[in-house]
């Protein structure tokens, strides 16, 4: 067999993230410390202690909150430009990290509420999280793309999709060595798909980037982190959460359940808008290829992954939901802040696209 | 053994979803009409059966908006060799 080499840009971005605009207090501290403009951590301790002490309004709202929080996940992702590796594990970036996370999941707990399933078959887990899906009430992103969104609505749309779609799929795969059995193997199938099957050109990050350069935006991984609002970074945050604490490997399968069960008809809508605007298979083929994709993933995430998971652990089936629940919640909030913004003739991102 | 060589000692496994596709696991070729091979991007794949799919023979996720709905329980079907086994 020959291994044909591709060009870099279409096996998916290798760089680290560039160093996001601090939008207050902490992240201030946090990229001092990262970047070594000082060595004594207190100015950060203090930093979120006097920010947690004085709340206004949502933690997934909150600018600074949610640019420290990108920050400090990316360290175990891509890293940051110019930031030693080391940082990753460094005990006071951990510290500050677990009690910005404190607020922001104690935010959720008390937003997202659902009721925990009685019955924990497989089957049932799935078809509690199918009705959850669809019973779903948010304002719906794609039906407005398909019919209302100009060339300007689509840029807008993946680069608030771009903070999480180029690093697509890897807060979930965070859950790999949590799980065990049938669920792991569930999750493996899917990631695999994701991560495009042994053709490094089909991962779905790659065929982001792809869009993104069709539409003419620039796919270097973060770029548009200082672009978007605090709402949009707080999901791919909430999933890193979710992905990196074991404890909360519950809600990570719930969420990969969800945000797979939201995905085939959403995605057909988004390439419907696309076409419309006369837009090409360079762009529309990304959202095409998870039409197919994510109707084969939302059924091994809802019954192999989900719910042989609760079948294993029913202590987890509370979990499970919930994250299902806080994935429609997410989505839903920030695509009421877009359509919001777009309804009244506005841009829904905090930077002009040049 | 690799993920190849073990594909061709296990048997297809076609997983009927409550209210949706068939899930398909396993080396299968889909042929239309004509004849003529339909492309699979991927090892496991769905195959529409409420017919109401934009993208035949392929699962589109249509059926959880059409009101799609299939008979309780269904057995789930091993093919592909002799004496192809039905579980449940």
């Amino acid at each position: 067999m020959t291994v044909q080499l591709s060009p870099a840009h279409v096996a998916g971005p290798q760089s680290s993230m560039p160093l996001p605009t601090p939008r207050g207090p902490v992240g201030e501290a946090l990229l001092r410390l990262l970047t070594g403009a000082v060595t004594d951590p207190a100015a950060l301790h203090d930093a979120v202690a006097a920010t947690l002490a004085a709340p206004a309004g949502s933690w997934l709202e909150h600018d600074d909150v949610q640019v420290a929080l990108t920050c400090m996940y990316e360290l175990h992702y891509r890293g940051l430009d110019g930031v030693d590796d080391d940082w990753e594990w460094q005990p006071d970036v951990l510290a500050a990290r677990a009690a910005l996370e404190r607020v922001v999941e104690s935010e959720l707990r008390e937003r997202v509420t659902v009721a925990v399933p009685q019955e924990t078959s497989a089957a049932a887990v799935a078809a509690a999280l199918f009705a959850l899906a669809s019973s779903d009430d948010g304002p719906s992103m794609s039906r407005w793309i398909a019919r209302r969104a100009q060339r300007e609505h689509l840029a807008e749309l993946l680069v608030h999709r771009s903070v999480y779609q180029l690093k697509e799929a890897d807060p979930h795969t965070w859950a790999v060595p949590r799980l065990g059995g049938a669920p792991k193997v569930a999750l493996v199938e899917i990631q695999s798909d994701e991560y495009g099957a042994g053709d490094p050109e089909r991962q779905h990050a790659a065929l982001f980037a792809q869009a993104m350069r069709g539409l003419g935006l620039d796919d270097t991984y973060g770029r548009y982190v200082d672009h978007v609002p605090a709402i949009t970074l707080a999901h791919p945050n909430v999933m890193s959460m979710f992905g990196l604490h074991r404890r909360l490997r519950g809600a990570i399968a719930g969420h990969l359940a969800a945000f797979e069960m939201t995905s085939s008809v959403p995605n057909r809508l988004y390439g419907n808008g696309m076409r419309r605007v006369g837009l090409g298979a360079d762009v529309t083929e990304y959202f095409d290829e998870h039409v197919e994709a994510d109707a084969v993933h939302e059924q091994i995430a809802g019954r192999d992954l989900a719910g042989r998971l609760v079948e294993q652990d029913p202590t987890l089936g509370a979990d499970v939901v919930w994250g299902a629940a806080a994935c429609l919640a997410l989505d839903g909030w920030w695509a009421g802040h877009v359509l919001g913004c777009w309804e009244a003739d506005a841009s829904s991102l905090r930077l002009a696209l040049t | 053994m690799t993920g190849r060589d073990d594909e061709r000692v296990r048997p297809v496994r076609i997983t009927p979803c409550p209210d949706g596709p068939l899930l398909v696991r396993g080396p299968v070729e889909v042929v239309g009409a004509d004849g003529v091979p339909v492309p699979a991007r991927r090892r496991t794949v769905a195959l529409c059966r409420c017919g109401g799919t934009a993208a035949p023979p392929w699962c589109d996720g249509t059926h959880k908006v059409n009101g799609f709905r299939t008979a309780d329980p269904e057995p789930e079907v091993q093919a592909g060799r002799p004496g192809a086994t039905v579980e449940r």
